[in-house]
């Protein structure tokens, strides 16, 4: 049993069982990280490669400790280093990569459909860290674990994602993950930041959080760029903090244990107050510990075949 | 030289004449048009189950020359249309220089006259570089032989500029073909607004950043009396504000392409470039909407946008790639496949909309098929199939969403000026 | 299509082999205090826990027991076709300074119990580790030996050696299978 799939691209292509093995085999995984002794030899001999084209220090790092946990050889490459600046082309990157030898590119790319161009150019497993706003399925993938970890299931909860939601591809990806695996999903934010068409995906949209959060399980902040702003989506990162901040008081409008959920970094005192972030109901520490989990996961479930299954003596 | 072009079922809706017929060519020229002709020494198309047409025009196709020789050339552009079932072509003038002075149109006539198997007419710019903000020498370019004035490719967005090319470009008698796209509407998006730019997480362009614009240029038209022609029309509101111009009796027609009446966005999935076009491919109901403007008249033609782009240019990501999709070498398959076949459009509709109206609007002496005419003649056999082979295109553009689709209906021989240039799919 | 060609130990065989051996661990370790049972999945797990049982029952204390498994130290997932799923490995006590007994049900190249001697080096630093196997049925392609083997089983390489126990399997057999497919 494994995932019948060279890459991950998004949440929108796996099933239900595909989820469920990704987030089962994150338990063991996440023992591993808590040893003292913290690699096992699985990836031995395999060469990961995190291609980043958009400054991350967070997912890069957990998909750099991810491999070096499973024994591979990791290389980063990111925009100031690698010949995107030259003007390489992404069809051309993927070939040098391909003739190195690469087993597993991790990519990250301002461009939605970026990993899928990689992918038809490369035999190595592709790993989609982001692209553009189309989806970034390994945060998806550990705020579901984190969420059946702490809740014991995903099924039936009421989850809510509230901020901009229209330039979010962490958005999508949850969207996607959370109503597949049976969560009830309402998205929150200004009427010019909601995409198009979100409704069509099975999610109630809402204007205002005092309509959305009501009866959350969870809440899942998303943060708010800077930029937004001077694109005229909002008219001041004051308004917007007083109409979608996430409140200790908006907090108190949901199940009382609500889980906040944030894929970080957070805009504090915009997008969620300091004492949201750190009290009993965050679990925004516990997301990028499960993180490295998921990614060992989905790195040891992408990287193996070739003959029979054989037992071994 | 005399070419016979024997036992065709001719359909001439210009001259109300749609039946079997022969049709006797000399010296370039349709010398008699019976039954039973005699060959008298002519070499002979057979015709037989076939349809013969008047010479279809496509009055929107990118040349790219002078200046974007990469992509496509008028020897190039010409042999696509060919092979097409075009005989005639107009131009649009975003190449490099952009044709806005006579000198750029009396450039393209000659290398037209020189590299061009079918005949090319320069559509000459509205502003200045299409920078949108000083005329361009509309009198001076219709002298050299422009059929009609565009910042295709771009809009322009000035409206008083616009009134004001309307107005000068009247005493000329040249139609104005606008671009209608709203730049700040638009947003810097690459594919159409709505469910499907949401998943895959695209930006999008909404529906009225063409609409607005059509909706300016009509009445722009309105005020000047100005022959106004919107391209490349592509939501169901763009096709109703036209109706309503027309109800109205003003002087204005309107296009619809190929890929905007036969794919939607879902066809972006995959984030395939050969999918991505300005206006963007719409949803399931423009694309009823533009069907029945066709139906009904309120488009008068079909015209590809003829878009050629490099491999290279194409081969990168969504967000990256230039807009365009070449339609030469499929527009007649998608018609047949789209309109015809299922009975949206006859033949004869089918002739109007690539051929007569086009000629009518640009004032062309072409799109019908009576004695003395011109002799261009595109024969189309409505039972030949065909898969898509983008590779076998004789344009340089590959940039197609539609390789490896199978089209029933295709022309099989064009005569431009009474010399065959394209026979059995191939130039000649 | 396996068919059952020898059985090597039935319900009472193994009750007796894993009796045998409860005995030969607290005499070879004299006495329990510093041992701990880690069971390799999935068979080892079962075994192992019937051996602390025993163990107590003679001792009158139970040992610590752990589960072990191997997945990820395996030396063959670049070339098997499907990625085994991977369960927890439960080890609760520090394996620091503790003569570890590795327990499985049958002893044949050698190689999961390599893979089963990194992992635990993994967790730390053992005084000892030795091994307990119900059967050990020969080819070894590593330098590995069992302390404790409940029935040595000379066999062919073809065949195959089957351990079927209560918990799993709803019946104790350890049986020689052919596969006549």
């Amino acid at each position: 049993m494994g995932l019948s799939r060279k890459d991950l691209l998004g949440i929108q292509e796996l099933s239900v069982e595909e989820i469920q093995l990704i987030l089962d085999t994150a338990e063991p995984m996440r023992d591993i990280i808590r040893r003292q002794i913290k690699k096992v030899p699985t990836l031995r001999g395999k060469a990961l490669i995190n291609l980043f084209y958009e400054p991350s220090t967070r997912t890069r790092t957990s998909f750099e400790l991810a491999g070096k946990y499973m024994s591979a050889d990791t290389i980063n490459i990111s925009t100031s280093t690698s010949s995107a600046v030259k003007g390489e082309t992404l069809k051309d990157t993927a070939k040098t990569l391909e003739v190195m030898g690469a087993d597993i590119v991790i990519i990250r790319h301002g461009a939605a459909g970026a990993p899928h161009i990689l992918s038809k150019h490369l035999s190595a497993s592709v790993i989609n860290a982001g692209d553009g706003f189309h989806e970034h399925p390994t945060q998806a993938l550990l705020d579901m674990y984190t969420i059946r970890e702490r809740k014991g299931q995903i099924s039936g909860l009421k989850v809510a994602i509230v901020g901009d939601i229209l330039h979010s591809r962490v958005a999508r990806s949850n969207i996607w993950g959370l109503t597949k695996m049976g969560a009830e999903v309402c998205v929150i934010g200004p009427s010019t930041l909601l995409p198009p068409g979100i409704a069509e995906l099975g999610v109630t949209p809402f204007t205002s959080l005092e309509e959305g959060l009501p009866g959350a399980d969870v809440i899942i902040v998303l943060r708010v760029q800077l930029e937004r702003q001077q694109k005229g989506l909002f008219p001041t990162i004051r308004e917007y903090a007083r109409l979608f901040g996430v409140t200790a008081e908006r907090v108190g409008m949901a199940k009382p244990d609500v889980l906040i959920m944030h894929p970080g970094p957070m805009n504090r005192g915009v997008e969620i107050a300091p004492e949201v972030a750190d009290s009993v109901h965050s679990v925004i520490n516990e997301q990028v510990t499960n993180g490295v989990a998921v990614r060992m996961a989905l790195l040891y479930l992408l990287a193996g075949g070739g003959g029979p299954h054989e037992a071994i003596g | 030289m005399k070419l016979l072009v024997r036992g065709g079922k001719v359909i001439d809706p210009a001259n109300d004449f749609c039946q079997a017929a022969d049709i006797l060519i000399d010296s370039g020229k349709i010398s008699a048009v019976g039954q039973n002709l005699k060959a008298n020494g002519a070499e002979v198309i057979d015709a037989k189950n076939k349809l013969v047409l008047p010479g279809l025009i496509d009055m929107h196709v990118h040349l790219r020359e002078p200046g974007l020789e990469a992509k496509e050339t008028i020897a190039s552009g010409t042999r696509a249309a060919a092979r097409g079932g075009f005989t005639s072509v107009a131009c649009m003038p975003n190449t490099n220089p952009v044709v806005d002075n006579q000198a750029l149109v009396e450039f393209i006539n000659s290398r037209a006259a020189s590299d061009g198997v079918v005949n090319v007419f320069p559509i000459g710019a509205i502003t200045k570089g299409s920078a949108g903000s000083e005329l361009a020498e509309i009198g001076d370019m219709k002298s050299a032989g422009a059929v009609a004035i565009s910042d295709d490719g771009r809009p322009v967005m000035n409206a008083q500029v616009m009134r004001l090319a309307m107005e000068y470009a009247k005493m000329f008698n040249l139609p104005v073909i606008s671009h209608c796209e709203d730049i700040d509407l638009a947003a810097n998006g690459v594919m159409h607004e709505g469910y499907f730019s949401t998943v895959f997480g695209l930006k999008g362009i909404s529906r009225l950043a063409e609409e607005v614009m059509v909706a300016r240029d009509i009445m722009l038209a309105e005020l000047t009396g100005t022959k106004v022609h919107i391209a490349h029309i592509s939501t169901a509101g763009s096709v109703e504000l036209v109706r309503m111009a027309k109800k109205k009796g003003l002087n204005v027609t309107a296009e619809a392409t190929p890929h905007h009446f036969t794919l939607t966005a879902e066809a972006v999935g995959g984030y395939d470039t050969g999918t991505k076009v300005n206006p963007p491919l719409r949803g399931a109901d423009d694309i009823r909407a533009v069907k029945e403007g066709l139906g009904d008249g309120t488009i008068d033609v079909i015209a590809t946008d003829h878009a050629p782009h490099t491999v290279e240019e194409k081969d990168v990501e969504y967000n990256y790639a230039p807009f365009g999709i070449v339609g030469l070498e499929t527009a007649v398959g998608l018609a047949f496949k789209e309109l015809v076949n299922p009975g949206l459009l006859t033949v004869e509709e089918l002739v109007r909309k690539m051929s007569v109206n086009p000629a009518r609007i640009l004032g062309l002496p072409k799109g019908h098929l009576g004695v003395g005419a011109d002799a261009d003649i595109t024969i189309v056999d409505p039972g030949l199939r065909e898969v898509v082979d983008v590779q076998r295109f004789a344009s340089k553009g590959k940039n197609s969403p539609f390789g490896g689709w199978e089209l029933k209906g295709l022309p099989t021989v064009v005569i431009v000026g009474g010399r065959v240039v394209m026979q059995d799919r191939e130039l000649v | 299509m396996l068919n059952e060609k020898t059985v090597i130990l039935d319900a009472d065989g193994i009750r007796r082999a894993l009796t045998r051996i409860a005995h030969e661990i607290i005499e070879k370790n004299k006495g329990v205090n510093n041992v701990a049972l880690i069971g390799i999945r999935r068979r080892g797990v079962p075994l192992a826990e019937r051996l602390a049982k025993k163990i107590a029952e003679i001792e009158g204390r139970y040992v610590p027991i752990g589960i072990l498994d191997i997945t990820l130290y395996r030396d063959d997932l670049t070339t098997i076709t499907h990625q085994p799923v991977i369960h927890k490995t439960e080890i609760a006590f520090a394996v620091n300074n503790k003569v570890i007994v590795l327990v499985d049900d049958v002893l044949f190249t050698g190689r999961t119990i390599r893979a089963a001697l990194d992992a635990i080096i993994d967790l730390g630093r053992p005084e000892a580790i030795q091994l307990a196997v119900l059967a050990d049925r020969g080819h070894r392609e590593l330098p590995i030996r069992a302390d404790y083997v409940g029935k040595n089983v000379p066999t062919s390489k073809k065949e195959i050696v089957s351990v079927y126990l209560t918990e799993l399997d709803k019946k104790d057999k350890v049986v020689i299978e052919v596969d006549t497919a």
